[in-house]
């Protein structure tokens, strides 16, 4: 059920190089149970900015009735997002689109999580439920560089933890993907979110494995209304039928969407 | 909620607040929110004759204050829309306004001739007025000769009243807004966006795929009222405005301006709860205002005493 809610932030902290973390309270948070959804913000009361900001929760409590989500500051609306303080409130809409089908990876099985950037935080929350449910995880994380390295310690509380960056100065020199292949990293189902760059290569890579991708793209209403965020689907490549990344998505298995 | 209740051509509705074409789709995804039958009319997204897939992405920009999106008119076309979302509609007790699109006047009239036996279709919203397709659309829109022929032409198969939406991309909208009227329109909805563009400093091309989209939101609504303004003195038709519309205050100011009926477009994705909320807020500001019903207030700023 979607919800709109005044929640009130607890806590907000730069934890890497314009990478913020921000912990928010409302009742909306029981709505909250598939990791991979996103929340829709408002961020100013008035005109500016108008529209709201999608961002994905990377962390449910819901013994506190607080969720977190991580963030880059780039643009006007994070930037003003960045600098609220605990008590003040924030304008929230969600739980809103499709999380990741926790349930594909069985007991015992072995999960291959891949992130790349500001991708990465819905894998937290991820991680979390799959190690709840008995599931084998492995991350591979990727950044740009070492300063905008976030949430390495607390993914390898969860499990085996890979990090790599494109210029080589934190983790391994590359992407992703080379981390996957040098290390022969075997899996029963992968989830990933990222750049589309990142999210193309691992479904040509794995054509015959379960993988589920998250996607991004500018949004709207973030409800499904608008058609800001359509995309062709895999069987009908340039034909009419669309999916809408915000409420078929943001999470569709591999092939589904058109990247 | 007495004093809401209006009647204009086609339209018996218990408010004159409606969400605008193409900001609410066919109403699918809102009425897990609210209840539909609570809005004084609902503007469904445009229909075309064949489905359309619209523009590529990125179709949305943000903008001081507003909006440009560049969608191109997505939709399932005419018989989805005839077989899948009207029955859907059915279930909710508001008037449906269809918005009538189309690159040629063949299509037009196909349309309009067949959504316009509905039966919980009450009005038609003629949209000579999109800037995002390359066909057609707006260029009905902008030559008043043109605009008056396709409307006749509409009219003459349709079976509700037919009002229509005209485009600020003009130099000249009374002109529109008459040849229309002779062409034999019920009413005026205005204004559809305005043509912009936003440039991107880091490719420097423009965000939009589509290059340039409709700017909508509180940034034009100063414009809206201007037009609906110099319109409603100059024609007979009741008018339907539209343009930045956020909240009951801005409803009221439309009706000043001069329009009967007023629709929410850009503010249902900022706050989807938008129509409800002015809906409820109406009543008590048309009474603090002095008025026992909404209607007196059409023209206000223009009309004496």
């Amino acid at each position: 059920m979607i919800k709109k809610e005044l929640c009130q932030i607890v806590s907000q902290a730069e934890i890497a190089e314009h990478i913020f973390m921000l912990t928010l309270q409302g009742e909306l948070v029981r709505e909250m149970n598939e990791p991979g959804q996103f929340v829709h913000l408002k961020i100013a009361q008035h005109f500016e900015p108008l529209l709201r900001r999608p961002i994905s929760i990377s962390d449910i409590q819901k013994d506190k009735n607080q969720f977190t989500m991580i963030y880059r500051a780039e643009g006007r609306g994070t930037a003003l997002l960045s600098e609220k303080k605990p008590g003040d409130v924030v304008d929230v809409l969600g739980p809103l689109g499709n999380g990741f089908p926790i349930h594909e990876a069985k007991p015992g099985e072995t999960a291959l999580l891949v992130g790349g950037g500001i991708g990465i935080p819905p894998l937290f929350e991820l991680s979390k439920q799959l190690v709840k449910q008995g599931v084998n995880v492995i991350h591979v994380l990727g950044f740009q560089s070492a300063n905008v390295v976030f949430y390495e310690d607390e993914f390898t509380k969860l499990g085996e933890t890979y990090v790599a960056t494109v210029d080589g100065s934190y983790g391994t020199k590359g992407f992703v993907t080379n981390i996957i292949e040098d290390r022969k990293l075997t899996f029963d189902v992968l989830y990933s979110c990222g750049p589309t760059p990142m999210l193309k290569a691992l479904e040509n890579n794995y054509l015959d494995k379960k993988v589920y991708l998250s996607l991004e793209e500018r949004m709207g209403c973030g409800i499904g209304a608008c058609f800001a965020c359509v995309c062709h689907t895999g069987d009908d490549p340039t034909g009419y039928t669309y999916k809408k990344v915000c409420s078929d998505g943001p999470v569709f298995k591999a092939g589904e969407v058109l990247l | 909620m007495k004093s809401l209740q209006i009647s204009l051509p086609g339209l018996d509705m218990k408010n004159p607040i409606m969400p605008a074409s193409g900001c609410f789709g066919f109403g699918r995804e809102f009425s897990q929110l609210f209840d539909l039958s609570q809005l004084g009319a609902i503007m469904i997204k445009a229909t075309t004759y064949e489905p359309r897939f619209g523009n590529p992405t990125p179709r949305v920009a943000e903008t001081t204050a507003g909006m440009l999106n560049a969608i191109g008119l997505q939709n399932p076309g005419l018989e989805k829309v005839m077989n899948e979302e009207l029955p859907w509609l059915d279930q909710f007790d508001v008037p449906i306004i269809a918005n009538v699109a189309g690159s040629q006047e063949e299509d037009y009239i196909a349309v309009a001739k067949e959504i316009s036996k509905a039966s919980n279709v009450h009005a038609l919203e003629l949209n000579i007025s999109c800037p995002n397709v390359k066909i057609g659309g707006i260029a009905f829109g902008t030559i008043p000769e043109v605009a008056k022929d396709l409307t006749k032409k509409v009219k003459e198969v349709s079976e509700v009243p037919i009002y229509v939406k005209l485009s600020p991309n003009v130099t000249n909208i009374v002109e529109m807004a008459k040849a229309v009227e002779d062409g034999g329109a019920d009413g005026l909805t205005m204004i559809n966006t305005l043509v912009g563009m936003r440039i991107d400093l880091k490719s420097g091309k423009p965000i939009l795929a589509n290059k340039t989209g409709g700017l909508s939101g509180p940034a034009i609504k100063p414009v809206a009222i201007r037009m609906i303004h110099e319109v409603s003195q100059n024609v007979s038709l009741p008018i339907i405005g539209m343009g930045g519309v956020q909240s009951a205050e801005d409803v009221i100011e439309y009706y000043y301006a001069g329009a009967s009926a007023v629709a929410v477009g850009t503010a249902n994705f900022v706050d989807p709860f938008v129509c409800p909320t002015i809906i409820e807020e109406l009543p008590e500001l048309v009474r603090r205002l002095g008025f026992d019903h909404i209607s007196e207030c059409t023209g206000r700023s223009w009309k004496n005493g």
